[in-house]
């Protein structure tokens, strides 16, 4: 397998050195070789791909099409594709098919791109280890015995063991960033309303937004170009004007002036991962950026806020899985309230079900105020401090993850200390802001992410941020042992 | 705030999700570490403080009253557990 990157794949498809067919044909064969044991695609359906594939080569043959025609990327399972089997990772869902394209696949086949498949995630995109699919946890190519992260894993152990160049993923409190950590990928969350949710299946829908996740900043914003639009079917899409973000990429970066927030190098990092992080903060300043330290004040009540937020919202969203439209049916019942209630005994997985209870509690009469009000507020609290750092600063910089990957079955007993892990994650989502992981460096051959906050519609700049880093060092270019072979 | 087994048995039927006795148990140990984390918010003054609802500041879009979708019944139906006639099929609940 060769390690191609969207861009190169791009160029040499219109130079018609390689044919889409030829390319396609290589990742299915890899995909067939790998995912037996790396578990990172959910369906895969040769047919369909190489479908699309030769009607990509037929328009490149007329030198018409896209920089992204006959690119073969993958898609998170969260995302309908029409005739697809769309299962965001939930027995509930084990036998949907979708009549529809979501926005974002549907922008993807416009373009003239090939679905290669669709990938394994967390269970409704909730957990951050890919443990809680009901099709089974997916393996970190970097070391086997170890979680890719989540809820997007599946997208981010395709890249790493290089059986896609390129995939789709969305993130509500970290699941783009923190698997691109652990895997050692670039992935952009990118500002909340940027991109479309129609087609995405819902978790938390204030929070929920879907990114590009692929090797280097570069594939990225060629995917952002794609997937950024305005969508009347999407009722909280924004309208901001089309952007190139290829564009400025190239930019250099002196006199960028690069916040740190002091809350992020605070007591639950691990001390390898922040000497890798001071060392890219180090590489920055070569580039010509200056330090400034801010303040992010209210971190640490990022995740109980989230924790009632995206749950209440989670409970409210996951209540159209009756049984009755589409999905699971459980085989026997008595009446339409033991239906209702068996079905969605069956179809759900322990966590969905915590998420669902914890919702329909802080939601519950009583308790609304002292839960959800108040944690709206200080959601409001959150958002005013980035505010703040924002007026001191063009980025913000930190850590993606506070560890590196962790083994398989360490954290999924113990709720908590696996929430903690979208620490520095979840205060972007609840803001609404932009953000990235970059690969950053090694702590025992597992990769660490640097994560690159950006201001409201930033995302041009904070790939430029990325990409010049990318440009002065090989962090992203690492590759699994074997993930060639 | 603590949670008791038989508000975990009151909240699982509000979510419509049938539950056991042991799972109840199980649930309400997790639960109570959950919520042990969410009291952290207690400690915060937010007097005066406006809730946030949303990431961006936007009001509700409207449009045209038109018609924008065909009618996909035959097709949106197929995925369907039972249907009918056209119609989906449950459990009577009106005598």
């Amino acid at each position: 397998m060769k390690d191609w990157s969207i861009k190169e794949l791009s160029n040499l498809l219109r130079e018609k050195k390689i044919s889409s067919v030829e390319i396609t044909t290589d990742y299915l064969q890899h995909i067939k070789k790998k995912n037996p044991e790396i578990n990172a695609f959910i369906t895969v359906d040769e047919g369909r791909s190489l479908d699309q594939a030769k009607l990509a080569d037929q328009i490149i043959q007329k030198g018409e099409g896209d920089v992204l025609t006959g690119v073969p990327i993958a898609q998170k399972d969260i995302f309908c594709a029409e005739d697809w089997l769309t299962t965001c990772g939930s027995k509930m869902l084990h036998n949907f098919v979708a009549p529809y394209d979501a926005t974002v696949v549907k922008k993807f086949n416009e373009v003239g791109a090939v679905n290669l498949g669709k990938t394994n995630m967390d269970e409704f995109a909730m957990g951050s280890s890919n443990e809680t699919s009901y099709f089974g946890g997916v393996k970190n190519p970097w070391d086997l015995t170890r979680v890719p992260g989540g809820s997007s894993g599946g997208s981010a152990a395709a890249i790493a063991a290089r059986m896609c160049p390129g995939a789709t993923a969305t993130d509500t409190g970290g699941s783009i960033r923190q698997p691109a950590s652990l895997c050692g990928l670039t992935g952009l969350k990118p500002t909340y309303g940027l991109v479309s949710r129609y087609g995405m299946i819902a978790f938390a829908s204030s929070l929920d937004q879907a990114g590009p996740m692929a090797k280097s900043s570069e594939d990225c914003a060629m995917m952002m170009n794609v997937m950024a639009g305005f969508d009347p079917k999407d009722s909280t899409s924004i309208d901001h004007k089309k952007e190139d973000y290829t564009k400025n990429i190239d930019q250099p970066i002196e006199g960028l002036k690069i916040g740190l927030p002091k809350e992020y190098f605070a007591e639950g990092l691990d001390s390898d991962v922040a000497k890798v992080i001071e060392a890219a903060i180090d590489q920055y300043k070569k580039l010509g950026a200056t330090i400034v330290d801010v303040s992010l004040p209210n971190t640490n009540l990022s995740i109980p806020v989230y924790y009632v937020l995206a749950p209440a919202e989670a409970s409210s969203n996951l209540s159209r899985y009756d049984g009755v439209r589409y999905g699971h049916r459980t085989s026997q019942y008595d009446d339409l309230m033991d239906m209702y209630c068996k079905t969605r005994q069956e179809g759900f997985g322990e966590e969905v079900k915590r998420r669902i209870l914890i919702g329909t509690y802080v939601l519950s009469a009583g308790y609304y105020d002292a839960y959800y009000l108040k944690a709206q507020q200080i959601r409001h609290l959150i958002s005013e401090d980035f505010k703040k750092a924002f007026q001191a600063c063009d980025v913000i910089m930190g850590p993606t993850a506070p560890s590196t990957a962790f083994k398989a079955n360490e954290k999924i007993d113990d709720p908590v200390t696996m929430y903690l892990q979208d620490i520095y994650t979840i205060a972007t989502n609840l803001a609404g802001l932009p953000g990235m992981s970059i690969p950053a460096g090694f702590v025992n051959k597992l990769p660490v992410g640097l994560q690159i906050i950006g201001n409201y519609f930033d995302e041009a700049r904070i790939l430029n941020v990325a990409h010049q880093f990318q440009k002065a060092t090989d962090w992203h270019k690492a590759i699994p042992e074997g993930a060639l072979s | 705030m603590s949670i008791t087994h038989d508000e975990i048995k009151k909240i699982a039927h509000l979510a419509r999700i049938k539950i056991t006795e042991e799972e109840a148990d199980a649930t309400l140990k997790k639960l109570s570490g959950i919520l042990n984390l969410i009291e952290d918010m207690k400690k915060v003054d937010t007097t005066n403080i406006s809730p946030m609802s949303h990431a961006q500041s936007v009001t509700q879009r409207l449009r045209d009253d038109v018609v924008t979708e065909t009618n996909q019944r035959e097709k949106l139906q197929k995925i369907a557990p039972e249907v009918s006639d056209g119609l989906y099929i449950v459990p009577q609940v009106i005598e």
